[in-house]
């Protein structure tokens, strides 16, 4: 027997639009539960005060400056190996086996779990270049983990500026250089932008990788080689070790935000500028 | 002048050899701690030996390899369907202007750290499948569920730009032709967009498997081959999280070996990905 195709048309479609449902629901649920139970911990105490009893009780400041402090690093490392790598990729090379092998790498690189990176922040920089559990460890495993995402976006943003402006800067006697810098990477600033936005919203929630590199001290770190739990790190040995289930709301509330909000910066930094380009 | 720029280019060659080189970098340094390990356990009893006592001197990795399989296995299942559906809903049948909004939510979704999927997965889906399951809840079923919503955002997002790719054109013809959109979709789109969506799915499975704190706060990580998906399994990446921190001498080179495992099934599906998403 056949189906009428016009009834298996209804009932498909209603099929995909309830799962679909399903997903929208299932994603916007947790965004919603974490607001709601968290929120209502979050205090100015909560946020500016020490950490106390392990987490039990006291605020979360240790762990907002050690998360500021590892995603500053990773963005000072990463961002200028990042762009430089894209402007390299897009300006100076023509499509071959070199630009294949850096392409090739950075898609690799994207695909290590943060386990990996973990282990490798763990070996090279906490035990063999004996910078022991500390901010520049986890900020340096940071940094590789977000370079990546700053290639890709500084390669797509560079490619978005008009071949004309440069070709405008040639015939005018501009160097290359030149025209790269006070050209094409203002034009491209943006796009660029909005990778290494993306790339702080990682950064923050990432866990794997900065306990294992950073450690999970409790204090607030003062130098580089201090060790620091972000506010990941914090969160997760809260839930893990059923500290303190309000805090860890509050934490969580804080951390999924901000994220968020870095996130949504970013979408419109590119909205906004794939718009003027098209 | 010349100089300068040929100097600027060098530079520039420097950095975007960064990457590459990160990765080398990487490769060598879990090889390097971890090999010696596997060569003296033998690789046969690394991989297919079930005993993992590494104070002991046993280094058997089956049962974890078994639960990263079982475990991403799962959250295919959980996953891919809904994803697909969702795509296919956004890419071809819903409005464009709901598509506008849903689109970049479900992206900004990818964000969500793995810890908080983790977490919600304890406080919420683990009592669920105790109390109405039965077993202790935190097991092979919740880290699958789990990571099936996790992996959601990348199929999904991946799916309905392999399928915005395919040109309109077609499926104007077929609907010309008085096809139905659903027949479009599933004679054409699909097939059309078929690379794409295997390569999402795969980039989806690489997520899965290299997950980790999700994993360790809802698998329950007991050491057996798990039986039943309401058994409490380990994985890959959750047995270097869970011993790393206290791990020495050959205990440590043993979750390097660990590591080792996972990073080569991970370049695996990641070369297999590139592959197939090259060839279209």
């Amino acid at each position: 027997m056949r189906l009428d195709p016009l009834l298996t048309e209804r009932l498909v479609k209603s099929l995909l639009w309830c799962l679909t449902g399903l997903t929208i629901f299932v994603l916007i649920f947790i965004i919603t539960f974490i607001s709601v139970k968290g929120l209502p911990q979050l205090s100015w105490t909560f946020l500016f005060h020490d950490i106390e009893d392990m987490g039990r009780s006291g605020g979360i400041l240790p762990t907002l400056v050690s998360t500021l402090y590892l995603t500053l690093i990773a963005l000072v490392v990463a961002s200028p190996l990042g762009v430089g790598s894209a402007i390299y990729l897009t300006e100076y090379t023509l499509e071959g086996w070199v630009t294949r092998l850096i392409r090739f790498g950075a898609e690799c690189l994207a695909g290590v779990p943060s386990i990996i990176l973990g282990l490798f922040g763990f070996v090279l920089f906490v035990i063999k270049l004996n910078f022991g559990w500390s901010m520049l460890s986890g900020g340096l495993s940071l940094a590789i983990m977000i370079l990546p995402t700053i290639i890709r976006t500084s390669e797509e943003a560079l490619k978005a500026v008009p071949r004309e402006y440069q070709d405008v800067c040639f015939s005018l006697g501009i160097s290359k250089w030149q025209t790269i810098t006070r050209v094409v990477l203002p034009c491209a600033l943006p796009g660029i932008m909005t990778g290494i936005v993306l790339s702080i919203g990682r950064a923050i929630g990432e866990t794997a990788v900065v306990l294992f590199t950073a450690g999970a001290s409790l204090r607030t770190p003062t130098s580089l080689f201090d060790s620091g739990r972000s506010m990941a790190v914090h969160f997760y040995i809260l839930a893990r070790e059923g500290l303190s289930m309000p805090n860890a709301y509050g934490t969580a509330a804080i951390l999924i935000i901000s994220i968020l909000l870095i996130n949504i910066t970013a979408y419109t930094l590119m909205t906004r500028f794939l718009q003027k380009y098209r | 002048m010349l100089t300068r720029e040929k100097l600027i280019e060098k530079a520039l060659l420097l950095l975007a050899l960064s990457a590459i080189g990160s990765l080398a970098l990487i490769t060598i340094f879990i090889f390097l701690e971890g090999l010696p390990i596997i060569l003296k356990t033998g690789v046969s009893h690394f991989i297919f030996g079930a005993h993992w006592a590494p104070t002991k001197g046993h280094f058997g990795i089956l049962a974890m390899i078994l639960s990263s399989l079982y475990v991403t296995l799962g959250a295919l299942i959980f996953g891919v369907p809904l994803a697909l559906a969702c795509a296919i809903i956004l890419a071809e049948f819903a409005p464009a202007s709901l598509t506008k909004i849903l689109k970049p939510t479900i992206e900004l979704l990818a964000g969500i750290p793995s810890v908080v999927y983790g977490f919600l997965g304890v406080v919420l889906l683990v009592p669920l499948i105790r109390s109405y399951l039965g077993g202790p809840g935190l097991s092979l079923l919740a880290a699958a569920m789990i990571l099936g919503i996790m992996i959601l955002p990348t199929v999904i997002s991946i799916s309905i730009d392999a399928m915005n790719a395919v040109p309109a054109l077609y499926r104007e013809g077929s609907i010309a032709l008085g096809a139905t959109q659903w027949q479009t979709v599933r004679k054409l789109v699909l097939p059309a967009a078929r690379s794409g969506i295997i390569t999402a799915i795969i980039l989806g499975m690489g997520r899965a498997i290299g997950e980790t704190m999700a994993v360790i706060m809802v698998a329950g990580n007991a050491l057996s081959i798990p039986t039943s998906i309401l058994d409490s399994v380990r994985t890959l990446t959750a047995n270097i999280a869970l011993e790393l921190g206290y791990a020495s001498g050959a205990h440590r080179e043993a979750l390097f070996a660990t590591g080792i495992v996972l990073f080569i099934i991970i370049m695996i599906l990641n070369s297999a990905a590139t592959l197939i998403a090259g060839r279209k």
